[in-house]
C-alpha cells in the first residue's frame, strides 16, 4: 500500500460540527462542474435548484410537505444509529406503515368518526415497528447483520403493497388502475394552512424531533442507548442490556417510519398507490447523519434534503435536466459528509514500500 | 552532548514541552541517558511520562525542545522513524494477534515482507542469547502472560535497538518471571543497549536502575541515584509530600459473612476465556479479601460473574448477606449494596467519550437516586459528580469534561470515589491501582481500608502483590481458574503466593474439597 491510513490521536471537536458545511460546500462545487459538463449554466442550475422552489408560498410550504417524512425516517434512525444499530429498511418500515395504517380505511371506508384519523396513525406505527421486529429477533436470537435483514425487507414490503394495489385494494370504480379509492376527509390528515399540503403530519413530525431530543438527553432510555452505542462493555456494567436496545431502536425506528408512511398516504397523496414515496426512507439515512444524529440538526438537514427533491422537479421543469440529478445531489452530500468524517479522524501519509533485506 | 566523563550520550532531551488543551503535560523536561545505562522514568500518573515516551517513540510531536541522538539532532515524526533510528518500545498493553503464531506476529510487526523460516531461527537465535526461550510455531493463545511480553521485547532485539523503552514491564509478571526479565535486562545494558525503564515498582527500580529521572506535574524536578535513595524518598521526590502507608487499625473485629461465593462454575463464553471451577469464598464485614494471579487466569470470568454481568444459572452460587443473588443483574445487585471497580477504566468503568457527571449517573443512577419521575435529575447528578471530584481529590477542570480527558490516576480515583460514594455493603475492585501513581495509590488504600473497617467487606483483585500484601487481611490466588483456600496474611510468603501464581496447584485443590460447606 502506497498510501496508509492513520488514527489521529488528536482530532478537532469543532470539524465534528464544521463538517455538514464542508461537504455542502464541496458538494455545490462539484454540482457546478457537473452542470458545466451537462452544458447547462451552473448559476442558472443552481438558481432553479436551490432558490427557485422558494418562490412562491405554496412553494414554502411544499418543502415542509417534503421534509415531514424525512424528519420521521431520520429521528427513528438516529437514535439506532447512536446505539451501533444500522438499520437502513426505513423505507420498508414507511411502507409496511402506510400498508397497515390505511387498511383501517380500507376495511371500513364508510365510517365517520373523530377517531379514524388516529386509530389509523396508531396502526401505521405498528406496522412500522412490526417490520423493525424482524431485524431484531434475526439480531438477537441469531445474529443476523441488520443491515442487510432490514434492506432486504425493503423490498418485501414494496412488493406487498404492490400485491395489494393490483389486486383486493383496487378502486373498483377506478378503471381498473392500481389505486386504491380516494381517503374519505376523516382518514385524511388535516390542512394546517388553507390553499397549502401543509398537513398534520408536520406537527407530528415536529413532535418527534422535540420528544426525541427529550429522550435522548434526559431519560434513562436514551442514556443507555447512547451508552451501549459508544461502550457496550460499560452498558453491561451498569446492567443496561444491549438486547433490549437493539429491539427498542428497532421497533422506535420503524413505529416513526411507519407514521411517516401513513402521513404520506393520508397527507399529499390521499390514496394507496404502487409506489408511495421517492426513496424518503434512504434519503433519511442521508439526513440522520448531516444532522449529526442530533434531532435539531436533523430538522435543518431535512428541509435541505427536501430542498433537494423540489430543486429537482424545478430543474427538470425549466431546465430540462434528468431528474436522477437529485439522487446524485444527494449522494454528493453523504459521499463528501463520510469523507470529511474521515479525515477529520484520520490521516493520509504516503508509505514507501521496502523490500525486505536479509 | 557529553556528560562529565567526556562520554557522548546515547539519549538526551532539551526542554521538550508539550501542551493539551487545557493541560501542560510536559514543561521543559531534560532527559539524559547514557550508554548501557538502565534509566528509570518516575513519576506520579499525570506527571507526564507517557507522554514523554510517547514523544521519544514519535507517536507525538514535542511542542518545543530538541532531541539529541549520540550527539546529533534529530527529528522522530513516527515509530518508524524511532525504529529506524535505533529505538524499541515494549508497550505495557500488548499488541499480538492471539490466533497466530509468535513469528507470524513478529513478522507483523516488521516493515516489508520476511522469508519466515529466517525469521523463525533469528528468533530462536536472539532469545536463546538473551535468556527469553520462545518457540517459534506455537501459537500466542497457548502462551502464558511473560511468554507474551517475551515476544515483544524479542520483537524489539531482532531490531538492534540502542535504545529500548518499557513501560511498567512487571505490572504483569509473577516474581519468579520479572526477576528472570531483570536478568536479559542487565545482559542488554552490559552489551551497551540503553534501557528506560518506567515502572511504580520502587524497588525495582532500586534493584535494577542506575539512573533515574523524576518528573512531576509535567515538570523535570531532579534525577538521582536510586541505589543511593530509598524507595519511601523516591516516592516522597514523586509526589512532593510525605507518604503515609496505609494503616489498619489493629485487630478489627470481623462480623458476619457478607459475600459468600459457593462452587461457582462458569463456562467460558468467547475463544481462549479461562472456565471457572468451583470457586469457593467468602468475605466478612470488616475484611479486606485478596485474590493474586497472573492477569489472564479466570480474573475476568470471575469478576463478571460477581458483577452480575454473567448471570449463574445457580442463584446460590453467590450470596449477598444471606441473599442468593446468583440470578440476578448488575443493577439487582447494586441496589443491595454491591459496588464494583472493572479493571478497565475506559470503555468498562467508564464511558470514554462522556462527561465525569454522566458517568457518575452509569453506576450511580439506582442507588443514588438520580432519577425524577423517569427523568435523569441533573442537578443531583451533577451534585454528586461534584461530590466525588471533590471528595477524591480528581484533578480535572470540572465535571463536565469526559472521562478519557483524565489521566489514569485521576479517572481510577473518580471510578472509586463513584462506588464508594454508594455506601456499598460488598465492594469488589479490581486492580485498584494499576498504572496509579503512589499518592493516589495510597489513597485508594486507605479509602478501602477505612471501607472495610467501617463493616463493609472488601475484595480486591490484583497482580501487584505489594498492594495486597498492604491492605489485605487474607490472600488466594486464582490460576486456570481455580481458585486456592484463602489464608491469612500472617500464615503465607510472597513465595509461596508466587508458586500458587505459577500454577503449583496442589494446595488448592486440597483446599477445595475441605471448604466446600
Amino acid at each position: 500500500m502506497l498510501l496508509k491510513i492513520e488514527k489521529r490521536s488528536e482530532y478537532s471537536k469543532a470539524m465534528v460540527y464544521l463538517t455538514p458545511l464542508i461537504a455542502l460546500a464541496l458538494t455545490v462545487l462539484t454540482s457546478i462542474l457537473l452542470f458545466e459538463l451537462l452544458g447547462v449554466n451552473p448559476i442558472e442550475a443552481l438558481y432553479q435548484f436551490f432558490v427557485a422552489p422558494l418562490d412562491t408560498e405554496y412553494e414554502f410550504s411544499e418543502l415542509f410537505v417534503k421534509a415531514t417524512p424525512l424528519i420521521l425516517c431520520a429521528i427513528g434512525l438516529s437514535v439506532g444509529f447512536r446505539a451501533n444499530v444500522w438499520n437502513i429498511g426505513a423505507e420498508g418500515q414507511l411502507t409496511m406503515g402506510a400498508i397497515v395504517g390505511s387498511s383501517l380505511f380500507i376495511y371500513f371506508p364508510d365510517t365517520d368518526s373523530i377517531f379514524m384519523l388516529p386509530a389509523m396513525i396508531i396502526l401505521g406505527a405498528i406496522g412500522g415497528a412490526a417490520w423493525g421486529a424482524i431485524p431484531a429477533f434475526l439480531k438477537t436470537r441469531f445474529n443476523a447483520n441488520e443491515i442487510l435483514t432490514s434492506l432486504m425487507l425493503v423490498y418485501v414490503a414494496i412488493l406487498v403493497l404492490s400485491v395489494l394495489v393490483h389486486g383486493p385494494w383496487r378502486d373498483p370504480a377506478g378503471f381498473n388502475f392500481p389505486e386504491s379509492q380516494t381517503f374519505s376527509e376523516s382518514a385524511d390528515m388535516p390542512i394546517l394552512i388553507s390553499g397549502t399540503r401543509m398537513h398534520f403530519g408536520t406537527l407530528l413530525a415536529l413532535l418527534a424531533v422535540f420528544g426525541a431530543w427529550i429522550m435522548m438527553a434526559r431519560t434513562l432510555v436514551g442514556f443507555q442507548v447512547k451508552v451501549i452505542g459508544e461502550a457496550p462493555r460499560a452498558g453491561g456494567y451498569a446492567g443496561f442490556s444491549q438486547k433490549k436496545i437493539i429491539w427498542f431502536s428497532l421497533l422506535f425506528g420503524g413505529a416513526l417510519a411507519g407514521v411517516a408512511g401513513l402521513s404520506e398516504v393520508s397527507g399529499p397523496i390521499d390514496q394507496v398507490l404502487p409506489s408511495i414515496s421517492p426513496g424518503y426512507g434512504f434519503t433519511a439515512i442521508i439526513v440522520a447523519f448531516l444532522g449529526r444524529l442530533h434531532p435539531a440538526g436533523i430538522f435543518f438537514a431535512s428541509l435541505l434534503m427536501a430542498l433537494t427533491y423540489l430543486g429537482g422537479e424545478t430543474a427538470q421543469i425549466n431546465l430540462g435536466l434528468p431528474v436522477a440529478v437529485t439522487g446524485v445531489f444527494q449522494g454528493m452530500v453523504l459521499f463528501f459528509l463520510l469523507a470529511c468524517d474521515v479525515l477529520v479522524h484520520y490521516r493520509f501519509r504516503l508509505n514507501i514500500v521496502r523490500k525486505a533485506t536479509s | 552532548m557529553k556528560n562529565d566523563d567526556g562520554i557522548t550520550l546515547q539519549l538526551e532531551l532539551r526542554g521538550i514541552t508539550k501542551a493539551y488543551p487545557g493541560c501542560l503535560a510536559n514543561d521543559h523536561i531534560d532527559l539524559k541517558i547514557m550508554p548501557g545505562e538502565i534509566h528509570a522514568l518516575l513519576g506520579e500518573n499525570g506527571a507526564g511520562k507517557s507522554t514523554l515516551v510517547k514523544i521519544i517513540y514519535g507517536v507525538l510531536e514535542a511542542d518545543e525542545g530538541e532531541i539529541f541522538w549520540a550527539g546529533s539532532p534529530v527529528k522522530i515524526p513516527n515509530p518508524h522513524t524511532a525504529r529506524k533510528t535505533g529505538i524499541g518500545m515494549v508497550f505495557q498493553h500488548f499488541s499480538l494477534f492471539e490466533a497466530m503464531t509468535v513469528t507470524e506476529n513478529i513478522a507483523l510487526g516488521m516493515a516489508g515482507r520476511q522469508n519466515m523460516a529466517e525469521l523463525a531461527r533469528e528468533i530462536v537465535d536472539v532469545s536463546n542469547n538473551y535468556g527469553l526461550p520462545l518457540e517459534p510455531h506455537r501459537q500466542v493463545h497457548t502462551l502464558s502472560v511473560g511468554e507474551k511480553q517475551r515476544i515483544e521485547i524479542v520483537r524489539c532485539l531482532l531490531q538492534n535497538p540502542k535504545l529500548l523503552i518499557m513501560d511498567e514491564p512487571t505490572s504483569v509478571l509473577t516474581p519468579q518471571e520479572a526477576e528472570k526479565m531483570f536478568e536479559t535486562l542487565r545482559r542488554l545494558s552490559d552489551e551497551g543497549v540503553s534501557i528506560l525503564y518506567i515502572s511504580h515498582k520502587l524497588d525495582e527500580i532500586k534493584a535494577l536502575c542506575h539512573k533515574a529521572t523524576i518528573l512531576r506535574g509535567g515538570k523535570y524536578i531532579s534525577e538521582c541515584d536510586p541505589t543511593q535513595e530509598t524507595a519511601k524518598s523516591l516516592a516522597e521526590m514523586m509526589i512532593g509530600t510525605n507518604l503515609h502507608a496505609p494503616e489498619h487499625s489493629e485487630q478489627t473485629a470481623k462480623g458476619p459473612v457478607r459475600l459468600k461465593v459457593n462452587n461457582l462454575n462458569v463456562e467460558a463464553d468467547i475463544e481462549f476465556g479461562i472456565n471457572l471451577s468451583t470457586i469457593n469464598f467468602e468475605v466478612r464485614s470488616g475484611e479486606v479479601f485478596g485474590i493474586a494471579g497472573v492477569a489472564g487466569n479466570g480474573q475476568i470470568e470471575l469478576l463478571a460473574a460477581l458483577s452480575g454481568e454473567t448471570r449463574s444459572k445457580n442463584s446460590g452460587s453467590i450470596a449477598l448477606d444471606g441473599k442468593e443473588i446468583g440470578h440476578f443483574g448488575p443493577n439487582q445487585r447494586r441496589n443491595l449494596g454491591l459496588a464494583f471497580v472493572p479493571e478497565d477504566r475506559l470503555g468498562h468503568g467508564s464511558v470514554p467519550e462522556m462527561m465525569l457527571t454522566e458517568n457518575a449517573f452509569l453506576s450511580g443512577y439506582s442507588r443514588m437516586t438520580l432519577m425524577n419521575n423517569g427523568f435523569i435529575n441533573k442537578g443531583n447528578t451533577e451534585t454528586y459528580a461534584a461530590d466525588i471530584v471533590k471528595r477524591f481529590d480528581v484533578r480535572t477542570p470540572g465535571v463536565n469534561h469526559t472521562a478519557n480527558s483524565l489521566s489514569g490516576g485521576n479517572l481510577q480515583k473518580f471510578i472509586v470515589g463513584r462506588e464508594v460514594l454508594q455506601k456499598p455493603n460488598v465492594i469488589i475492585v479490581a486492580h485498584p491501582t494499576w498504572g496509579v501513581d503512589a499518592g493516589a495509590a495510597s489513597f485508594i488504600h486507605q479509602t478501602l481500608i477505612n471501607l472495610a473497617e467501617n463493616g463493609a467487606a472488601v475484595l480486591v483483585i490484583s497482580q501487584d502483590l505489594d498492594e495486597l500484601f498492604a491492605i489485605s487481611n487474607r490472600i488466594a490466588v486464582i490460576s486456570e481458574g481455580r481458585l486456592s483456600v484463602g489464608r491469612e496474611l500472617s500464615e503465607i510468603t510472597i513465595e509461596e503466593i508466587g508458586l500458587l501464581m505459577g500454577g503449583a496447584h496442589g494446595m488448592g485443590e486440597n483446599v477445595e474439597t475441605t471448604h466446600v460447606t
